[in-house]
């Protein structure tokens, strides 16, 4: 059995989505949503551990030995990134319950978990399997479903929006089915390990570049890279609360994810001479500058936290750039805090949504009295995106600039500095509307009841969030040492 | 009872929480509450003066609580400076709850409870500022006390008492994220060190340059020592009741700002690298200018507080002053004059609270004549007013003598200047409220006459609190030695 667990750990979901459509009961099919979760997250916790003490895992599926079999390789990499999804997935998919009540009809509710554990499989194959081609096939599953979670938006901009997400999103696998098609007329094979090890030899020729290139750009696309990011305000702006921070919490992690696998572990870090690492710099700077900046003039506090996030994104493909063992470590620990901070502030304006069902900056006046535990939260988790002490935010902040220190690149620790001011500015103009702000009277009016606090089923996964940005803020060992060590392995891979 | 001094750390800075929750439990019952903030403040210093008899002994004792980043790590240590504040602060903890038993009480003021509670907590967060043994330990709990002073602040909750939190959160936490942190993390990145260390932390071959740029940084991060520009969170605070006024914006948190400066230059700078530094002289010039601006506003001011808060910006940049001329004796200036001036304000504000309980006065125009009613309010604010102006026999005469040495010795002549003419602003706006409250022009009769003059004091906690400052003002002054002695040694220390 424990043998089988990198296969358990995308089967688990996959099977479990069309089940949830036998079950067809919103609150029985969201039980059982849950038990596949916390299934799928044991399953990644045990992974983690097995790699850490006994190295890569390799399993053959089927039995069929690679290359011409599908290979699952679980490394350090694979299971960090496997344990953050099928946690934050768990944690927002235990909201679900309560944070779509008010945003989907009752008759498709079940459809929403069966979408949910697809896209979730889907995120976790492409973390699992070491066969490039069965990464696009996940991709597109994961995908798939994330469009049709997009168009349950209650806001009838919802379908448009997820339409665009269909075309750009397909754009996107396009290009890297394209780069995959090109690497496999180079290498003849799919096995990434096979891949990596036999790019050498054509690694100068023009159609390596090209593959190169396409790869990176779909990705880019995918991970919502400036100024490939247009699609992803609107979609987190329309979708439905849960959906949104599952997404900002999970797919565009594994985008990261994805970049990262192709970049130092099939074509190696060095490939190209380097060039790209400028680019991935200067893109990411970009991208918090813009973003941040952008974010600032929000009207609405969801879309705020939506160009938040292309520059939380900017960030992390700063580490990627900087292309060092402690620059790729400040990546991976920003890629398990922006999860958790991300996963935070999203679930807290489903609470928003849930009572006042809407995010408009002007809901927000005032709002702290009405909801004390949802603001504090919000507060905390803006600190954390900040980037202050004893908050994850911190850490990976601190990693980020010390790696530009140690490069040499010490413009580029100073914009990381600056570029976290833009963050402080938009986090307490929304702290303060919410805390000193006058709440507009026509909002509520005698007529409608007074707001409340959000219910136990949104505050107790939004809480764990929370409490997860101070405790891994304080108690750092658990994501230092795995992101240290997957880290190390990539940069020992690539040289 | 032995215990070890990493024990006393641990106690001192834990005991006032344990008072926190001791005062939430006990909210309907306002004496056993009262009672529990009084004896934990009164075990708090006795805690301390432990520990300042092992320090004179030469123990020291540290401490870890967690290791949050390789080399970054939440610590305590005991150290001169360390003990010199906190005794100030957990004595005046002590006089400063006997007070705000009686103006709370006489006052009627809401939200009693919540007053102790976040009273308590800022308490624990001055005493593990002052315990710090590195500057990122120091951060947080920095943070941690503007975040705990915000409610009391905004404890009347009126729209005025909101907006005055707002500029208070607003400059203190953009300064400190803006200035503070990144100097931190620059600090980290050049010398990979946080701790306070003798001589500084940073390399000999250090370029001066980076050293300039971060203690510009540093001074203007550390918005609690109310350096101009950044100084208008104290006004903005004397929003907040009296004894918060007095305890935390004229001794502890405007303290840990100065302190926080102090135990930057002296223990990360290095004294000798201060002293070389081309920022130093604009910083010295910016510190000798919020003397004089702050002084030259106070005077302008009618409202008691609002005068008293400009006066504590003054002279707070006084002991920046010190701290920058980076001399031993400006050093020892520095450290008396957080002692000295701190008996002096909150002495100050203990009266002007005592004034508006009885009285409801807060303009000093009203205030002529007031002698006859409060003689021992007005005696009292007579004699702090000299401490803080610097004349014997109070001990601010002290540290501004020293003050004065370390400009001499270091021969800036226009800083010993504007030193000597802010003291003659001080006597201008401080000596004549006593003066007019004793000797009211015919005019003023005229206008208080009609009431008949009845000796009215403040209640009695409140009383015996102001003359327990007031004595410590003069005593301050006849019995330096032991805060002399620190404050050597926190010299000699560099």
């Amino acid at each position: 059995m424990l043998d089988h667990l990198p296969i358990l750990q995308v089967i688990v979901p996959l099977l479990a989505a069309p089940a949830c459509l036998l079950l067809n009961k919103p609150r029985i099919s969201w039980l059982f949503a849950c038990f596949a979760a916390v299934i799928s997250l044991l399953i990644s916790a045990a992974l983690l551990n097995q790699v850490q003490h006994s190295g890569v895992i390799s399993y053959m599926l089927g039995g069929w030995e690679a290359p011409w079999g599908i290979e699952y390789r679980i490394d350090l990499l694979s299971a960090y990134v496997l344990l953050i999804v099928s946690a934050i997935g768990t944690i927002v998919l235990l909201a679900a319950n309560t944070g779509i009540r008010n945003e989907i009809d009752e008759d498709k509710q079940s459809l929403f978990y069966v979408l949910y554990l697809l896209c979730m499989a889907g995120l976790l194959g492409i973390v699992a399997t070491g066969d490039i081609f069965n990464v696009f096939v996940f991709l597109e599953i994961s995908s798939l479903a994330t469009y049709a979670l997009v168009a349950f938006g209650r806001d009838r901009r919802a379908l448009l929006t997820a339409y665009q997400y269909l075309i750009v999103g397909t754009i996107g696998a396009t290009f890297l089915l394209m780069g995959i098609g090109l690497l496999y007329s180079l290498t003849g094979t799919l096995n990434m390990q096979d891949i990596a090890n036999r790019l050498p030899l054509v690694s100068e020729t023009s159609t390596a570049y090209t593959a190169f290139v396409f790869m990176i750009v779909g990705v880019a696309l995918k991970l919502a890279l400036f100024p490939l990011h247009l699609w992803l305000p609107n979609t987190y702006t329309y979708a439905p609360s849960i959906v949104t921070a599952f997404l900002a919490a999970t797919a565009t992690k594994v985008a990261i994810y994805l970049l990262i696998r192709l970049h130092f572990s099939i074509f190696g870090d060095d490939f190209g001479g380097g060039v790209i690492q400028t680019v991935f710099i200067a893109l990411g700077l970009l991208s918090v500058f813009v973003a941040s900046t952008v974010a600032i003039k929000q009207p609405n506090i969801k879309r705020l936290f939506a160009y938040s996030s292309v520059a939380q994104i900017g960030y992390m493909i700063i580490g990627i750039g900087i292309g060092t063992s402690l620059g790729l470590q400040g990546t991976l620990l920003h890629l398990f805090n922006h999860a958790l901070m991300k996963g935070a502030l999203f679930l807290a304006l489903a609470a928003v949504v849930y009572r006042i069902g809407s995010t408009d900056r002007a809901c927000f006046n005032g709002l702290a009295k009405h909801m004390p535990w949802t603001m504090a939260a919000v507060v905390i988790a803006g600190l954390s995106l900040i980037g202050v002490p004893l908050t994850v935010g911190f850490i990976s902040k601190w990693y980020l600039v010390l790696a530009s220190l140690q490069s040499g690149l010490w413009p580029v620790a100073l914009l990381i500095v600056i570029g976290s001011l833009l963050a402080v500015y938009y986090v307490w103009t929304l702290v303060e509307s919410a805390y000193f702000g006058k709440a507009d009277p026509s909002l509520n009016s005698a007529s409608s009841p007074p707001i409340k606090e959000a219910p136990l089923g949104l505050l107790i996964p939004l809480w764990i969030l929370v409490l997860a940005n101070v405790y891994f803020g304080i108690d750092t060992r658990l994501p230092l040492e795995a992101s240290a060590q997957a880290a190390n392995m990539l940069m020992g891979a690539g040289q | 009872m032995n215990l070890s001094a990493e024990m006393l750390i641990q106690l001192i800075i834990l005991l006032p929480l344990a008072a926190a929750a001791g005062v939430l439990v006990m909210h309907r019952h306002p004496n056993i509450r009262e009672a529990i903030s009084l004896t934990i403040a009164v075990s708090v210093f006795i805690l301390v003066y432990t520990l300042y008899q092992q320090i004179i002994s030469g123990q020291t004792a540290m401490v870890t609580w967690t290791t949050i980043l390789p080399g970054l790590s939440i610590s305590f240590k005991t150290e001169a400076l360390s003990v010199l504040f906190a005794l100030i602060a957990s004595f005046l903890w002590i006089v400063t709850t006997l007070y705000a038993i009686g103006y709370m009480r006489s006052h009627e003021e809401q939200n009693q409870t919540r007053f102790y509670t976040f009273f308590a907590i800022s308490i624990a967060a001055v005493m593990a500022i002052a315990f710090s043994e590195n500057l990122f330990t120091l951060f947080i709990f920095y943070e941690v006390l503007t975040l705990a002073t915000y409610p009391l602040v905004t404890h009347a909750g009126t729209e005025k008492a909101q907006q005055g939190g707002r500029t208070y959160l607003r400059i203190l936490l953009g300064t400190s994220i803006v200035f503070f942190l990144p100097a931190l993390i620059g600090t980290w990145a050049i010398a990979g060190n946080l701790s306070f260390t003798v001589g500084g932390v940073f390399a000999d071959d250090t370029p001066s340059l980076w050293l300039a740029v971060l203690l510009v940084m540093f001074v203007f991060g550390i918005g609690k020592a109310a350096m101009m520009p950044f100084h208008r969170w104290l006004p903005a605070a004397m929003v907040a009741p009296t004894p918060v006024s007095a305890l935390l914006h004229a001794v502890a948190v405007v303290k840990a700002g100065v302190f926080t400066l102090m135990k930057t230059v002296v223990f990360i700078f290095g004294m000798d690298n201060v002293g070389e530094l081309i920022t130093t002289d604009f910083l010295l010039y910016l510190a000798a200018f919020t003397i004089l601006a702050s002084s030259l506003i106070a005077m302008r001011q009618d409202n008691l507080k609002a005068r008293l808060a400009y006066s504590t910006i003054s002279q707070l940049a006084y002991i920046s002053l010190g701290v920058l001329l980076a001399t031993e004796a400006g050093l020892i200036g520095s450290s008396m004059h957080i002692a000295m001036h701190a008996f002096g304000k909150i002495t100050l504000f203990f009266c002007a609270g005592a004034i508006l309980v009885v009285s409801h006065k807060t303009e000093i125009s009203q205030m002529a004549g007031l002698g006859r009613k409060m003689p021992i309010t007005m005696i009292a604010f007579f004699i702090a007013s000299l401490s803080i102006i610097g004349l014997p026999p109070t001990g601010g005469s002290w540290s501004k003598y020293y003050l004065l040495l370390g400009t001499l010795e270091t021969e800036h002549w226009v800083l010993m200047a504007v030193l000597m003419i802010s003291s003659l602003l001080n006597i201008a706006y401080l000596l004549p409220i006593p003066i007019r409250g004793f000797f009211p022009g015919k005019q003023a009769t005229s206008q208080a006459g009609d009431a008949p003059e009845k000796i009215q004091e403040a209640p009695l906690p409140a009383l015996i609190a102001i003359i327990i400052t007031t004595l410590g003002c003069l005593v301050l002054f006849f019995y330096p030695q032991p805060l002399f002695e620190l404050a050597k040694m926190v010299g000699v220390a560099s």
